[in-house]
């Protein structure tokens, strides 16, 4: 086996120092979001009792997604035994836990009372896939943790491949749950469907790449360690084929969807007649997340790897954020159908598409549960030996052996 | 407006009738008392209403009460199910008399915010786009016997008594509106802001979700919901209360020999209030 030298990157340089506190200020202006939102109560919010969940949700769980998605490359690398991508196992397990990290800050932060998160964590309701997502999430750490260690740590390297493969399935089940929080709503039309699980799972391979490759690339530049062209080729392939899942998967949930005649409505309003979800969902979804980064990995575009593996890598995240937005938000805008077939009004909103528009502080929540997945990675690599020292030549080394 | 001082609760009257089960005497005499029952036992009680008040009422007026009030300390008993029977045909569009008496009841104050104002009762105006026919209902909390709130509430916040009542328990609410994303009937609030005027017997707290509880409090203490009452008391006397386990409640014999049904029956959740002519 080739060897691969990580070393920490170096602490209080002007780059770092300017990373450090760029994170810093937008994590304490989410904290003042929050005091703000908590203070006053959600009503300063966009959400209301008809959207309920709102860009809060989306941040966390675009974020909760990609978390177990960058987890993947490590499980490349070791349950399925790809040399080149092993040296990159330590740095995917890294991302993963701040990933997961950043999103759970997010969304105990826009509890109503998360003050009560130790409730939480001591009440649970097993039939609830929500508390059984708390236990996965909690799980996840727990798993990614001793993942990490055996990979780090020589004495443990026999307990690696097992903690390889359990880190992969808890990843698998993890998403599985995050999904099925949708999945499981019988009376909201625009969700309600088994196929939420593997949609959601296609769903963090291709977003959870998408962010690990950004982070890859960002830490390479920064650092000035070298960055092979064929890993990178090889990065972004892979993203295409992972944005090709994920569009199966889209496609096969809204072919379904057209299928049954009592779900024509929402999805007219989705595809057709929703206004800025119709148009998140074809422009950005569908259009820059899905079709532009296929056509950047398998059609070539003439650019170099890294130029490619950037754009593409930043389009599947602003199609992964829309497709989340869509999905959330866009499912509960179409209005919960107590009477079908008829015609209804109330004072409660019923029978309207009910309206959205998410707050400054709502966005700079959302936002600051980037900026802690970020902060973490940074604080990660900074203290430990998470990145690979020199990637191009450990990896082109690995691709000859290959 | 809303106050609770225009719904004075129903006057009480009388101590044990002795055993007889549900029975209603309303005539327009003015000595008319309309009696609630089942009466049984030594603390049953009677109910007297005025002349006015069964004019208002205007018909039948068919009132089941609790059998007993609760004593302190004893818990909630699956013996009892409690329910609801509407019958919309006596609903009319445009009456909101069991809205606004359960604001008053609740203390629901509004911010002139709808979409972030709490409602425990809302009425629907519902139309057939096929035929024209229209009607009008009041929806709320449809305590399900398989309520979808409780099984996904993480930490059990949310909770079905053994009596069938879904309440919320707001010490353990978290606030993640999770409730509010699978229940079907739309019949949860989240309390957006900080809450004044609150009543002892609904405690309420910014940042937690809350919906009607079949007014529980007045069960537990012998007496009918307060949008029942106001409705029989100050509209048509839409709305039918009792025991769906008790097969001599008027409620229970209704629903097994009239034609009623549940709103999204499909769904399977089982709800515990009933419709009729919808």
């Amino acid at each position: 086996m080739v060897k691969t030298t990580y070393s920490e990157i170096r602490a209080y340089t002007p780059g770092w120092l300017a990373l450090a506190g760029g994170l810093g200020v937008v994590i304490v202006a989410a904290l003042a979001a929050v005091w703000h939102m908590e203070h006053e109560g959600h009503w300063v919010t966009g959400m209301t009792n008809q959207v309920v969940w709102g860009l809060p949700h989306v941040f966390a769980v675009f974020l909760i997604v990609a978390a177990s998605g960058a987890l993947n490359i490590a499980s490349i690398g070791s349950v399925f035994g790809r040399e080149p991508y092993r040296p990159l196992g330590r740095l995917s397990g890294l991302v993963a836990m701040a990933l997961l990290a950043g999103g759970l800050a997010v969304l105990v932060l826009d509890l109503g009372r998360p003050d009560r998160l130790a409730v939480a964590m001591t009440h649970f309701n097993f039939k609830s896939i929500f508390a059984w997502n708390v236990i996965l999430y909690s799980g996840f750490f727990a798993v990614v943790a001793v993942y990490l260690w055996t990979m780090m740590d020589w004495r443990l390297k026999r307990f690696y491949r097992p903690a390889a493969l359990g880190a992969f399935l808890w990843r698998l089940v993890l998403t599985t749950g995050t999904g099925s929080i949708f999945g499981f709503l019988v009376a909201r039309e625009a969700y309600g469907a088994a196929v939420m699980a593997p949609l959601f799972i296609a769903m963090s391979f291709a977003d959870g790449l998408a962010v690990f490759i950004l982070v890859l690339l960002f830490a390479a530049k920064s650092t000035g360690r070298p960055l092979g062209e064929q890993m990178l080729t090889r990065l972004v392939r892979l993203l295409g084929l992972f944005v090709a899942a994920n569009l199966y998967f889209v496609a096969l949930h809204h072919v379904t969807q057209l299928y049954f005649a009592g779900r024509g409505g929402v999805e007219s309003f989705v595809l057709a007649q929703g206004g800025v979800y119709t148009t998140l969902f074809w422009v950005a979804q569908i259009g820059l997340g899905g079709i532009l980064p296929l056509v950047i990995a398998f059609a070539g575009c003439g650019h170099a790897a890294r130029r490619r593996a950037t754009m593409a890598s930043a389009l599947v995240v602003v199609g992964g954020l829309a497709q989340v937005y869509v999905l959330i938000v866009g499912g509960q805008a179409w209005p919960l159908d107590l009477f079908p077939g008829m015609e209804v009004a109330s004072s409660f909103a019923d029978g309207r598409v009910h309206t959205y528009v998410p707050t400054l502080a709502e966005t700079v929540l959302g936002l600051g549960g980037v900026a802690i997945a970020g902060f973490i990675v940074l604080l990660g690599v900074t203290a430990l030996r998470f990145l690979p020292a020199g990637l191009a030549d450990t990896v082109e080394a690995a691709e000859d052996r290959h | 407006m809303t106050d609770a001082s225009l719904y004075p609760p129903l006057p009480l009257a009388g101590e044990g009738r002795g055993e007889g089960g549900s029975h209603v005497s309303a005539g327009l005499a003015p000595s008319a008392s309309l009696t609630l029952g089942p009466l049984s036992r030594k603390r049953a009680r009677e109910t007297k209403l005025s002349r006015r008040h069964l004019l208002l009422a205007s018909g039948a007026v068919l009132i089941a009460a609790p059998a007993l009030a609760r004593d302190k300390g004893q818990p909630a008993s699956s013996a009892q199910h409690w329910g609801l029977l509407i019958d919309t045909g006596k609903c009319s569009e445009g009456c909101t008399t069991c809205v606004e008496a359960c604001k008053a009841e609740m203390g629901l104050k509004g911010h002139d915010r709808p979409l972030t104002d709490a409602q425990y009762v809302r009425k629907i105006d519902v139309k057939d786009p096929a035929t024209g026919n229209t009607h009008s209902l009041p929806v709320m909390c449809q305590h399900c016997d398989k309520p979808a709130c409780v099984d996904v509430c993480p930490t059990g916040a949310s909770m079905k008594r053994a009596d069938g009542i879904v309440l919320v328990d707001r010490h353990i609410c978290i606030g993640c509106r999770y409730c509010m994303m699978a229940c079907p009937y739309k019949a949860r609030s989240f309390a957006h802001e900080e809450q004044t005027g609150q009543q002892p017997y609904l405690p309420r707290g910014k940042g937690t979700v809350e919906g009607c509880t079949l007014c529980v409090h007045r069960i537990d203490a012998g007496q009918v919901p307060v949008c029942v009452e106001a409705c029989a008391t100050r509209a048509k006397g839409a709305m039918l209360f009792g025991d769906l386990n008790d097969p001599n409640s008027e409620i229970a014999r209704r629903v097994a020999t009239e034609a009623t049904t549940r709103i999204r029956a499909d769904l399977g959740l089982l709800p515990s209030v009933r419709y009729q002519r919808i």
